[in-house]
């Protein structure tokens, strides 16, 4: 019970269900198995950017780029889909994504290892060539109009129910596809030397490399891992809406970056669960969607996210600092 | 036993502009334990990294191993090859586990891709056992004590087919009873034809159970001893190419007027009923093991934390000290206890450090910081206590343990103090340096600060303070007179109360 108590997991989850609680009360729409079908296929993007990040924060860096990674990837795809759509399929699709995304991802792993820059500094301007590079080429064009067989799998539900009225719902392949990254990323976080890996670089690269860790091999991880999230995650933004926009997921990281924070990771590195950080986006998911639910305009979301963010960093640095106090010194005799 | 499991012949290493380690031959054979002795910047750091395989020496060096010259000696050839260091920082990962900490090298060097907890737990428990420690295997290691944390260290470098295990300032945070528990792991590991290799500063600990002692000086070698030819004096020579005379310290009795008095200062779970005070010039020393309540209440004086009864008189007022910024106006300065983390911005240079209590006093009119008042300031502090640097631009990070306590003593010392608290203010320093230091602290007593060193080194209290109190458990527990106790009672006394 203790340690349940002293998990940063439980306190975001608590402020989950009370946020639920509100938002049901005023509005019990919002507390439908239809609206959480719905949600969990919305969110499936934002998740899977969010797995990535957790991987790049863990390490103890950041990775502001992989907005502009997912719109190169994202168009890429388009461009294919636009020209010789007949000859792919939605595996291909994936797996061009995916080695693009990884290839970028890889660029910024170079530079941050080799040249030593911080990988806020290197994110940011990799954001700016890999985004600038994609609007000149794209001249900013919108894509849409791409072949039956894309638009279809997009619509695929594993179980289908029906509302009161008919309409049907149910649960989307593309929440599947998120759920099934989300369980092979926490058995790599997890169970394997990897992921312990990565933990270790985040809590002292020091003595990571000392202990005989291939520091390379784990920030390159680390960085495509995050390129292929932003592939795989540019994909499932195309199947959502049908359209590849060049401007549609550029200026979001923040959002990402806030969700993985959210649920208990640091920017310090070294910290930080799969749970956590996807109790951070189902946070973010439920107070967006409460937002609307209970008729608040949609400036106000920012304010809200913004404040609760700030009170869930706070409460836990000072959960921190009164543990750090708490430690016994003398026996009271 | 006379086959040697590593040789080092002829390394050097030059770093830009400065030689570590010029032609250095060094050997240590199966099972021998080995004591490396040498200066704060003699170049033993250069050694045990090149070593290690985590620097690589200049070519022309050549490492032997098991008699066979090695051509790559990367960090994961060392281990693979059966060497395991043990770092003064420990190196430990605060972010995960006791278990995790100990058998994730092995995890490693088995090229195992999959982490089966119960396996995991079980290499931990393994490793605890040999040296007979129980820690709790979930606890995280930046939630447990230094001990502890050194001791999982030990129990890391033990899951690994270890063949030479080197020890960077083993002791330096440990207690009697654990140093002596960690010498009896060492003379077993001897027996299962392990080799150790010892830097350490607590050179009298260690002799009792070396075989053999190389010193170097200055990056060369000046000699492979035998340790029956040597006792503390000879080795300090050795180490500093000069005789260190040692005398005791005594104030001068021309005051009489207490500048700090504490009555009955108690802090929940830390200390409690604790009454002294302290004259100007004199040299109080408090002693205690580690956990007693001492760095706490030094703590409290300086204002980080608040004791929750008693009264503190600053020159025979009472005063509140709820702030550092209040114990600075008062004129009292605290060297903290662990100056890597505490005490110095690392990243940044020798001068901005020694300036950073001061910065205040050196702006003009305008409020902008005067380059040439910072720069005299500078270079008088690093001259007065001379602090070995190559420039003052230099980061705070690339000097040695002595140089840098330097560099913490002289930013204190910066603000004129009345009142200056020295926690352990020569741990991980090595005995010259350590001379040095004292000779400092000495000179600023004379010159009528007083002075509250904390220190669980005997004789290092013994030698410099009028008065001595010992802490347990949070009290005081007994006040000795230096002048009329005897060195051994003391030591004894701190000794009962484990």
């Amino acid at each position: 019970m203790k340690k349940i108590l002293s998990r940063h997991e439980t306190y975001v989850f608590i402020a989950i269900v009370i946020f639920s609680i509100v938002i049901t009360a005023i509005n019990p729409s919002f507390f439908t198995l239809e609206n959480l079908f719905d949600l969990l296929k919305s969110y499936s993007l934002m998740g899977t950017f969010a797995i990535g990040m957790l991987f790049v924060l863990i390490s103890g860096g950041i990775d502001i780029s992989f907005t502009a990674i997912a719109t190169v990837t994202g168009y890429t795809v388009a461009v294919l889909l636009l020209n010789v759509g007949d000859q792919l399929n939605i595996f291909l699709v994936f797996l061009i994504a995916g080695v693009v995304g990884i290839a970028l991802g890889m660029i910024n792993a170079v530079i941050i290892h080799f040249f030593r820059i911080p990988s806020i500094i290197t994110t940011i301007a990799t954001l700016n060539v890999f985004y600038g590079i994609l609007t000149v080429v794209s001249d900013g064009k919108w894509l849409y109009g791409f072949p039956t067989w894309f638009g279809d799998f997009a619509t695929i539900r594993v179980f289908t129910l029906h509302t009161p009225e008919g309409i049907p719902y149910g649960l989307s392949i593309i929440t599947v596809i998120w759920f099934a990254l989300l369980l092979i990323s926490w058995f790599i976080l997890k169970y394997t030397l990897l992921g312990r890996s990565i933990y270790a670089m985040g809590g002292n690269p020091n003595s990571a490399q000392r202990a005989g860790f291939n520091i390379f091999a784990i920030t390159a991880f680390v960085y495509s891992f995050m390129g292929l999230m932003a592939g795989i995650g540019s994909v499932i933004q195309a199947l959502l809406v049908q359209t590849v926009a060049p401007n549609s997921l550029v200026g979001k990281e923040m959002d990402v970056i806030a969700a993985v924070v959210l649920g208990g990771a640091s920017l310090t590195g070294g910290t930080g669960t799969m749970l956590g950080a996807m109790l951070g986006v189902t946070l973010i998911a439920i107070m967006g969607n409460g937002l609307t639910l209970m008729h608040v305009p949609a400036l106000w979301y920012k304010v809200v996210i913004g404040f609760v963010i700030l009170v869930s960093v706070g409460v836990s640095a000072y959960r921190r600092k009164s543990s750090a106090r708490k430690r016994v010194i003398i026996e009271n005799s | 036993m006379t086959e040697p499991f590593l040789t080092l012949r002829q390394v050097s290493k030059h770093y830009v502009g400065v030689t570590a380690l010029d032609n250095v031959d060094f050997e240590i054979q199966k099972g021998e334990i080995h004591c490396l002795a040498g200066e704060n910047g003699s170049g033993k750091s250069t050694m045990i990294k090149i070593i290690s395989g985590t620097v690589d020496a200049d070519p022309g060096s050549i490492i032997e191993i098991d008699g066979k010259p090695v051509h790559s000696h990367k960090a994961i050839d060392a281990i693979n090859s059966g060497i395991q260091v043990i770092y003064q920082d420990l190196s430990l990962f605060p972010n995960l586990t006791v278990a995790e900490n100990i058998a994730i090298g092995n995890y490693i060097a088995k090229h195992s891709k999959v982490i089966n907890y119960k396996e995991l737990r079980g290499i931990a428990e393994k490793a605890m056992a040999r040296i007979k420690v129980n820690l709790s295997l979930d606890a995280l290691v930046s939630e447990i004590s230094i001990a502890d944390q050194q001791i999982v260290a030990i129990c890391r470098a033990l899951t690994h087919d270890v063949k030479l295990i080197i020890m960077d300032e083993p002791t330096a945070a440990l207690t009697k009873r654990e140093v002596d528990s960690l010498l009896k792991v060492v003379m077993d590991m001897k027996a299962k034809g392990i080799a150790t290799m010892f830097v350490s500063h607590k050179l009298n600990e260690v002799l009792q159970i070396a075989d053999r002692v190389s010193v170097i000086r200055d990056g060369k070698l000046v000699g492979v001893y035998s340790s029956d030819e040597l006792n503390d004096e000879k080795l300090t020579m050795l180490m500093t190419g000069k005789k260190v005379e040692y005398q005791r310290f005594v104030a001068e009795k021309n005051h009489r007027d207490p500048i700090l008095t504490c009555e009955n200062l108690s802090r929940d779970g830390e200390y409690a009923d604790i009454s002294f005070s302290v004259l100007p010039g004199e040299i109080l020393g408090i002693t205690g093991l580690l956990g007693s309540g001492r760095t706490e209440l030094a703590l409290s004086l300086f204002g980080i934390t608040q004791p929750n009864n008693g009264n503190i008189l600053f020159n025979g007022a009472p005063v509140k000290i709820n702030t550092i910024q209040d114990a600075m106006k008062l004129g009292i300065a605290y060297v903290p206890e662990d100056r890597l983390t505490q005490g110095l911005v690392n990243v940044q240079s020798v001068g901005d450090n020694i300036i950073i209590t001061t910065i205040d006093s050196m702006v003009n009119r305008f409020g902008l910081l005067e380059k040439s008042r910072v720069v005299k300031n500078i270079q008088d502090w690093v001259k007065n206590l001379s602090i070995k640097i190559p420039s003052t631009e230099s980061p705070v990070q690339t000097l040695s343990g002595g140089n840098q306590q330097r560099v913490v003593i002289a930013k204190w010392i910066a603000t004129d103090p009345k009142v200056l608290i020295l926690d352990g203010p020569t741990i991980g320093i090595d005995v010259a340096a350590k001379f040095s230091i004292h000779e400092i602290i000495r000179e600023l007593a004379k010159k009528g600060i007083a002075i509250i060193m904390i220190s669980e080194e005997i004789p290092e209290v013994f030698n410099n303070c009028n008065r001595i109190l010992v802490m347990r458990k949070g009290y005081v527990v007994k006040e000795f007179d230096t002048t009329s106790a005897d060195q051994d009672e003391i030591q004894n006394f701190v000794n009962e109360s484990i």
